[in-house]
């Protein structure tokens, strides 16, 4: 296992120099002088200048690299322009609640996508199961910048049940929970009505319902605990998706995340802390994907051996 | 029932924007402020939008925006997928690695992070989003191609070909290409699905297509001011880019499901 784990983490850390080089760049794209685009064309030279020195940019190229890599390993992501401080410490204030956001989500999609994906399968073939297949069809088409407006004007505008946007109780989180679980919600619901359907086919199924259990006891006692792997395999990879699902998630409810700042950071140019929002989610994505290979080593040994 | 709901959808799409600048009564940027935010009637089905202007014509005009970005997007990334992912496969060794450690960390950005960050600070156009969506749309083809070129090189036809003198060049073109094409003729399909809702997302947050073109993405950023007094700024546009994605997605899967299982999944 150790080796295993080693050969995993030598084989990530190319893929996160890759980003960080990417990420890099990102500022070296801006189209004539970054510091000048931040400041404005009407800007003072001297004024550019000085915002130059402080980014570092005045420093040849390779300088400017190693800095920008030596500072990522210290934690270090410089400064925002427009806050004037550190970009970690914008980034950590607003964790908590991407965090609460993106786990309220997964919650949502999972408590929704078993059951249908489940009732589904028990009654394959049926009305039952078109219906709610035909719901994770329209889930997975659905925008979440559509859906997100849709469910705010029927239960804020219309019933006037939950709140429209900001932060402050339980009931803030509802609406941008459903919006961004929408679509994992959808993709589970297939996934488990097909993963479920599959183990029924399995002998030991068969053997069960010969004893005389029924097709939903069996599915539920059975079947469905070997079919969760690859369930559990699609919420590791769908982790992404939500993760960028956040951004717009965020935007539309005014939720106070990493995901809204960084569209306020694009929007006041302060490409230090868009650098920083960039570098922080696509790390985060990295690692909870080489989480979810680790995991799979430990729960089939052998994925360890290949 | 699905490939045909699929290409209904899209063809129907694809002839309103063609044609849909003959039929409609309006211009889509022809204001009538009196008459801002007035609700869907028979004159104007849809309603008018914050500037009065009719969004049944704006709807029809963002088509061409949509389809515009989803065509390009499309053909710039299966140019430069197909031939880094035909060339990875085929030629194997440290030229593969090179290709395929571009793809990695390609992947290592979620979703359309990458391309946010690239129109971000490339200026938020047009043109940028369709860059901004090849740069990471061309992964997806050359991910495909190349496995199925590493299982070409291996064919008999193809190792009779090289027996015979054929030169790489030749026999990626003529013997590689060919036996990926169904496959890449899906991806293609649902990619404009995926470009399309990528476009409009972008419009979305403001850094897509810029006003007063009309896009749908930036015709539903519009309505998220007006949820209270005038909620189909939000419903018609949103109803438009679901109906094509999921156009698009019909038709993807059903040719996939037509072409050869098995070559695609």
């Amino acid at each position: 296992m150790a080796r295993y784990l080693l050969r995993r983490l030598l084989l990530t850390l190319p893929v996160l120099l890759g980003v960080a080089t990417l990420v890099f760049s990102l500022i070296h794209l801006v189209p004539g002088d970054p510091a000048q685009s931040m400041l404005g064309d009407s800007a003072p030279a001297a004024d550019v200048a000085t915002l130059r020195q402080s980014l570092g940019l005045d420093r040849p190229l390779l300088v400017q690299y190693k800095s920008f890599l030596t500072g990522i390993v210290r934690g270090d992501l410089g400064k925002s322009f427009r806050y004037g401080t550190p970009v970690t410490r914008e980034i950590g204030s607003r964790l908590v609640r991407t965090i609460q956001l993106a786990l309220a989500a997964m919650a949502v999609a999972i408590l929704l996508a078993i059951p249908l994906g489940i009732v589904a399968a028990v009654w394959k073939g049926t009305a039952v199961d078109h219906a709610a297949m035909t719901v994770s069809l329209v889930g997975i088409s659905m925008p979440n910048f559509w859906l997100g407006p849709l469910l705010a004007i029927l239960f804020a505008v219309v019933l006037g049940w939950l709140p429209v946007s900001g932060t402050g109780s339980v009931a803030h989180l509802v609406l941008p929970a459903v919006t961004l679980g929408a679509a994992l919600a959808a993709i589970l619901a297939r996934m488990t009505r097909a993963s479920v359907l599959e183990e029924l086919r399995e002998l030991y199924v068969m053997a069960a319902r010969a004893r005389g259990l029924s097709r939903l006891r069996a599915i539920v006692h059975h079947a469905f605990r070997n079919s969760l792997i690859p369930i559990v395999t699609i919420i590791g990879l769908q982790f992404g998706a939500v993760l960028t699902g956040t951004i717009i998630t965020e935007t539309i409810f005014a939720w106070p995340g990493v995901g809204r700042l960084l569209i306020q950071a694009i929007n006041f140019r302060d490409y230090p802390l868009v650098q920083g929002c960039i570098l922080f989610i696509s790390f985060t994505y990295v690692m909870m994907n080489l989480i979810t290979d680790l995991t799979y080593g430990v729960l089939d040994p052998r994925i360890r051996l290949e | 029932m699905m490939i045909r709901l699929g290409a209904v959808i899209v063809a129907l799409t694809v002839g309103a924007a063609v044609a849909g600048p003959i039929l409609m009564p309006y211009q889509p940027s022809a204001q009538q402020l009196e008459r801002r935010l007035e609700r869907p009637t028979l004159s104007h089905p849809f309603g008018l939008d914050e500037l009065g202007r009719d969004i049944l014509s704006r709807i029809v005009s963002g088509a061409r925006i949509s389809l515009l970005v989803g065509l390009s997007v499309v053909t710039l990334s299966t140019i430069v997928g197909v031939i880094l992912g035909a060339i990875a496969g085929y030629a194997g060794g440290r030229v593969d690695d090179v290709i395929s450690r571009l793809m990695d960390v390609l992947m290592a950005f979620p979703g359309i992070l990458l391309a946010i960050a690239l129109v971000a600070v490339l200026g938020p156009s047009l043109g940028n989003v369709i860059l901004a969506l090849s740069v990471i749309g061309w992964v997806g083809y050359a991910r495909l191609v190349r496995g199925q070129a590493l299982r070409a090189r291996e064919l008999e036809f193809v190792q009779a070909a090289r027996a015979l003198g054929a030169g790489a060049p030749r026999i990626i073109l003529r013997h590689v290409l060919p036996t990926t094409l169904p496959a890449v003729v899906v991806q293609g399909t649902l990619g404009m699905a995926a470009a399309i809702i990528a476009e409009a997302a972008l419009s979305f947050l403001g850094l897509g297509v810029q006003p007063p073109t009309p896009s749908w993405g930036t015709m539903l950023d519009a309505g998220r001011s007006h949820l209270f007094d005038a909620p189909h700024l939000t419903i018609f546009p949103g109803l438009a880019i679901a109906l094509l994605v999921l156009g698009f997605n019909f038709l993807g899967d059903g040719l996939r499901d037509r072409i050869d299982p098995r070559v695609v999944r």
